[in-house]
């Protein structure tokens, strides 16, 4: 067992752990006042049902036995973990791995913001974890998984968690439709400061997200934390620059959208990228996400804070430019087309961003379907109107 | 009795103030509103989606004075709030029918 390893996993885990509240911030100072704590709640909740879940059996399902597609019961209430003990204790791996699958389904908060009942959303995001998450999970980062023995790379969840999250979001607000008065009322962020806060969380979490996921204190995690601030400062850069040419202004938003989005695709890439690489994925990443932001309009989804334009597109984008930029002298075994490893790697990504998603928009549209035509996932009309805060907490997040 | 109300820039407010005092007048009464003349409104942009902020927000000054008072007081709230841009308001003036200070009971110019 090595100790510099283990220590390192076991911060990355932490910082990890702190990209859900800061996410949480991030999300909340997005939408307006009534619904504030609603957010912070259904992110914070997340924290506590996971873990408890991902203990019981979400770990088990994604790395138990060795199916290709979906795991046993083999670790389940934590059973034999240690069985895993190597360079870095199991439970050190179990921690990290407990982590992610916090923030995926968090992930998907944003886009249907305002709307769900707090009930229906705690057993939504129950389901979901355990069904999709821990299964596409198993699929990317378990050496049985189908896309990790196909050959297809992701260091730290482009498609696992990002692609994931961007899919399961637009099915469900497929499922539950749009907010009352999209479109015709305007529902402007409350407090962006709040925003910028998350975003500072976020990034410095997504160290541990993207170094951790060398799962050791060695060049491959250095490389992997340069890359990270690259990926995110060149993704705000690119960003503000399409904005300020679109709108004549670099916003505030803008640089928190566009770090995030490029933090979302250099997380694939993480420790299998080197050189110049990182800036040029962020600041592709930057630039498109902005532009993606004009689908949801053309189409009609009521994505209320992007969670597609920013997690989905910027999980495309970063899952399919390794197929280019993966390079053996940095990690790994595969080179992208840019090193004279051909498309092979390029085709394995493709097959993984699609198998991932249909995957993940498929079984997310039938989660929500049912929950919807049972107990119901929105909110009444009257309790939308009034705010989650009060109607779903009895709460309000600002008193005077 | 006359009522002066006044909708100015809110950064104005501590000019008009002091411009006020300077003139004599005894106590003013301050609201923050939001709303919108010819000035109109403003834009903002979050991700790209416009946002036509119809309402501004300004400051409203009310005084009461004696009928030989107004146009002092009108002149001193004039000197306070004019930028000479778009947007510094508007002063209007009404009829007070009574007016009583809770204190001592006195009514009329005396209260003021």
């Amino acid at each position: 067992m090595d100790s510099g390893n283990t220590a390192w996993v076991l911060i990355a885990a932490a910082l990890v752990l702190f990209m859900t509240p800061g996410l949480a911030f991030f999300y909340g100072g997005m939408v307006r006042s009534k619904n504030v704590l609603g957010m912070l709640m259904q992110n914070i909740f997340a924290m506590g049902i996971v873990s408890t879940l991902w203990a019981v059996i979400g770990f088990s399902i994604a790395f138990g036995g060795d199916n290709a597609i979906v795991g046993n019961l083999d670790f389940a209430f934590m059973k034999d973990v240690t069985t895993l003990d190597g360079d870095i204790p199991g439970f050190a791996f179990f921690a990290f791995q407990m982590m992610f699958a916090v923030i995926t389904p968090a992930l998907i908060t944003g886009a249907t913001a305002d709307r769900l009942k707090f009930g229906s959303y705690a057993l939504f995001i129950a389901i979901w974890s355990i069904v999709v998450y821990a299964v596409a999970a198993r699929w990317v980062f378990n050496g049985n998984g189908w896309i990790f023995e196909m050959g297809a790379l992701d260091f730290a969840g482009g498609a696992a968690i990002h692609i994931n999250a961007g899919l399961a979001a637009l099915a469900v607000i497929m499922v539950i439709g749009n907010r009352k008065g999209h479109g015709t009322e305007p529902m402007p962020p409350h407090n962006l400061p709040l925003t910028v806060l998350g975003t500072g969380i976020l990034w410095f979490g997504w160290f541990g997200f993207n170094a951790g996921s060398a799962l050791a204190a060695d060049g491959v995690a250095a490389q992997a934390l340069v890359n990270t601030q690259l990926g995110a400062a060149t993704g705000m850069l690119g960003w503000l620059l399409v904005e300020r040419i679109k709108t004549g202004h670099a916003t505030t938003l803008g640089a928190c959208s566009g770090a995030v989005a490029g933090l979302v695709a250099i997380t694939p890439c993480a420790g299998f990228v080197g050189g110049v690489a990182p800036l040029i994925i962020g600041s592709i990443a930057g630039a498109a996400c902005y532009f993606a932001l004009f689908i949801k309009a053309k189409m009609n989804w009521d994505d209320s804070l992007d969670v597609i334009a920013v997690h989905l597109v910027g999980g495309i984008i970063g899952t399919l430019l390794l197929g280019f930029f993966a390079d053996t002298a940095v990690n790994g075994e595969f080179d992208g087309l840019f090193f004279g490893g051909g498309a092979e790697l390029l085709k394995d990504q493709f097959v993984a961003a699609v198998g991932v998603g249909v995957f993940s928009f498929v079984v997310t549209y039938i989660i929500a379907l049912a929950i919807q035509n049972t107990i119901g996932l929105r909110v009444e009309e009257e309790s939308e109107l009034v705010g989650l805060d009060q109607s779903e907490h009895a709460e309000s997040a600002y008193t005077s | 009795m006359k009522l002066i109300t006044a909708v100015i820039k809110p950064f104005k407010l501590d000019d008009v103030k002091d411009s006020l005092k300077e003139a004599g007048i005894a106590g003013i009464t301050v609201s923050e509103v939001r709303g919108f003349g010819r000035q109109g409104g403003h834009t903002e942009t979050y991700r790209g989606a416009e946002y036509k902020i119809d309402f501004v927000p300004k400051v409203s000054v009310e005084v009461v004075v004696d009928e030989s008072g107004v146009d002092t007081a009108i002149e001193a709230i004039k000197k306070g709030a004019a930028t000479g841009k778009i947007g510094d308001g508007k002063i209007w003036v009404s009829d007070v029918e009574r007016i009583i200070r809770i204190r001592t009971g006195e009514e009329g110019i005396d209260a003021v």
